[in-house]
């Protein structure tokens, strides 16, 4: 951590300056149905802001990458909230790579989530489908040899999940209190977490096989009185250590997806896996449009004791890509839940207008979700969003 | 001196002789483009991109690519996007073959996400361009097959005129006719015909320059199409050769370092 203080501190003196490139994005969200608890708003106007500076020297040996991020929401307080997304210097060798500082990591392949991707945690506040992701405080040893790619992360510091506030709607019912979060691990949120993961390409498959062992990025949420007296829900963080695999072949216009992993803790041990594919139609009726076909399975063995959403459930999306001037982009979709009445309804569009703007929307629908479902807190929480960012 | 072996080589070649079939002539003509092409191990270039609707409004791309040549089979590059803004920082890793799919993986920054994607999509645009994936990977003799038609004067340099087909069948194109500059053996200009057989785009190749006094590359290739009245203006600059890349450069720690 000392080496790395020192290096941001030399910053300043390199002759050479670095550059400043991202966005600025404005956001609407309306919720079409009446919210489950009156504190909660019907709609919200929100602005959020992501600069990033890049800086390389050393021959571009050595970079360093800030980018920190910020939303200012006009209803949840809990979504007005500031992260650093990454503060990252990395020192590239032949064959190897070092980072050190807070990062972001994606492991996976599948679309419909994406179930061994542990390093960060879930930024839920900003967006239910958990894509977005906190900054994570790492050192990242990287060899990069005929065999493969091994990556070696040793993890200080653990981020909380960040849950929508008292105003906020996609929460649940009673809501999250970060304040009362507890860990199972005696150094609570000072653990460091260890991760290893080696990733190789042979002919047309990609394969990654990874081991975590520290604490769950995913709490159990346990009702509890807080100080007020009111019921909330408290995260409860376990240490496990998780094995995982994924895979994907391709073949010609066929993609196969699999991730699967074994996850075990004190309290249980878990075997869950999502698999399935894309197919692409390649210029759709002698146009440039490319339309893909996905579905996808989801399985996890703890069935409807699971904590989490999709257990027994598939999905089967369609995504349209224009290769139109302006990448205009949709990709739609339902899950649906095999063991009950639930679907899921999703949508996600984009454009960009001019050279620098950017046109988004996203819709979001719960249908038929029953009262024992994990989603049903939030299936009051029906959303269109709009949003509009200038890149720089 | 390996400038004059090459001439000397060259006038060896039996391009007019007797006994080859145009097929042959054509295959002949191909490997001598590639033969004079080969050795220049790998570089670096920056492209930007004009593209131009049938309205006359314009939008551009800029790109950074790297290449690495590699033996007995296709180049390997990395094509890395600084604007639109939007898209800066994506990067697309492509591992060319003599025969078969290209492999391709695309790196997305907003979720540090690297992606095999399906690579027999060689038709489609590049970045909304006129240009598709397959008119700028690495040219190999293998993925056509050849005829020579005829001598030709182009813009008043000699050229051969030879059509070619391409082996892929998720190629574009049936058929490309392509002038070829009779000195320096190097593309002049690329007639495509679609599906259908009709001519879809030609592309124009301007301003040659020499590097290292022995590698052609076109400063600019005008890309029309015939059909939407589209146009791409793809501007080549800051070319290096040997700047010492390996195969370290182009793995898929590189594709997520890009910048």
């Amino acid at each position: 951590m000392k080496h790395w203080i020192k290096a941001l501190c030399l910053i300043p003196s390199l002759a050479c300056a670095g550059e400043w490139t991202g966005y600025i994005e404005g956001q609407g969200r309306y919720f079409t149905q009446e919210a489950l608890n009156p504190a909660q708003s019907d709609s919200t106007l929100s602005l959020a802001f992501e600069p990033e500076y890049y800086h390389a020297w050393d021959d571009d040996r050595q970079s360093i990458v800030f980018r920190p991020f910020l939303r200012w929401d006009s209803q949840d307080n809990n979504r007005t909230h500031a992260d650093i997304r990454e503060l990252l210097w990395t020192h590239v060798g032949d064959e190897w790579e070092v980072q050190a500082g807070i990062g972001k990591v994606f492991w996976g392949v599948t679309e419909a989530r994406h179930l061994v991707d542990v390093i960060n945690q879930t930024d839920l506040v900003e967006n239910p489908d958990g894509e977005q992701k906190l900054g994570q405080p790492m050192l990242k040893l990287s060899f990069e040899r005929a065999w493969g790619v091994l990556d070696i992360y040793a993890l200080p510091g653990f981020r909380e999940r960040t849950f929508p506030g008292k105003e906020g709607r996609l929460r649940s019912h009673p809501r999250v209190d970060n304040d009362l979060a507890s860990y199972e691990s005696s150094a609570g949120n000072k653990r460091v977490d260890l991760a290893l993961r080696w990733s190789h390409s042979l002919g047309d498959w990609d394969i990654g096989l990874a081991h975590f062992y520290g604490t769950n990025r995913n709490p159990l949420l346990q009702p509890v009185l807080n100080s007020a007296n009111e019921i909330v829900l408290a995260p409860y963080y376990e240490l496990i250590h998780q094995t995982s695999l994924d895979l994907q072949a391709t073949k010609g216009d066929w993609l196969w997806k699999l991730e699967a992993l074994y996850s075990r803790s004190d309290r249980e041990d878990v075997f869950s896996y999502t698999g399935g594919f894309e197919y692409t139609f390649i210029g759709l009726g002698d146009s440039d449009m490319d339309l893909g076909v996905l579905a996808e399975y989801m399985y996890d063995e703890r069935g409807d004791n699971a904590p989490i959403a999709f257990e027994n459930d598939a999905f089967i999306g369609l995504r349209l890509t224009a290769n139109d001037e302006q990448s205009s982009e949709l990709l739609t979709g339902v899950i649906k839940d095999m063991d009950s009445s639930a679907w899921l309804y999703n949508l996600e569009a984009s454009r960009r207008i001019g050279d620098s703007w950017k046109a988004s929307a996203q819709i979001r629908l719960w249908i038929d979700v029953p009262e024992d479902d994990p989603l049903y807190t939030i299936s009051q929480d029906d959303y269109i969003e709009f949003n509009l960012a200038r890149y720089f | 001196m390996k400038r004059l072996l090459l001439i000397a080589l060259c006038s060896l070649l039996p391009l007019t002789g007797n006994a080859m079939t145009p097929e042959e002539q054509g295959l002949e003509i191909a490997r001598e483009v590639d033969r004079r092409d080969t050795g220049f191990h790998d570089f670096k270039a920056t492209m930007t991109m004009l593209l131009r609707n049938k309205h006359g409004e314009e939008s551009l791309r800029h790109m950074r690519t790297k290449a690495l040549e590699v033996e007995n089979d296709g180049d390997k590059t990395l094509i890395i996007f600084d604007r639109p803004r939007d898209v800066k920082g994506t990067a697309l890793l492509s591992y060319s073959h003599q025969t078969g799919s290209d492999d391709q993986w695309l790196y997305l920054p907003a979720l540090k996400r690297v992606k095999r994607i399906a690579s027999r999509n060689k038709s489609g645009p590049f970045m909304g361009s006129e240009f598709a994936y397959e008119d700028l990977s690495s040219q190999e003799v293998e993925k056509y097959t050849y005829k020579y038609i005829r001598d030709e004067q182009l813009n008043g340099k000699d050229a051969l005129v030879q059509e070619r087909y391409p082996v892929d069948p998720n190629s574009g194109y049936t058929r490309q006719v392509v002038w070829i500059d009779k000195a320096e053996y190097i593309p002049l200009k690329i007639e495509f015909y679609d599906r259908k057989q009709s001519l879809l785009k030609t592309l124009e190749f301007k301003d040659y320059k020499q590097y290292l006094d022995r590698f052609w590359r076109a400063s600019e290739m005008f890309m029309q199409n015939h059909q939407t009245g589209k146009s791409t203006l793809l501007t080549w600059e800051d070319y290096h050769f040997r700047t010492g890349l390996k195969d370290s450069n182009f793995g898929k720690n590189s594709l997520k370092r890009a910048r």
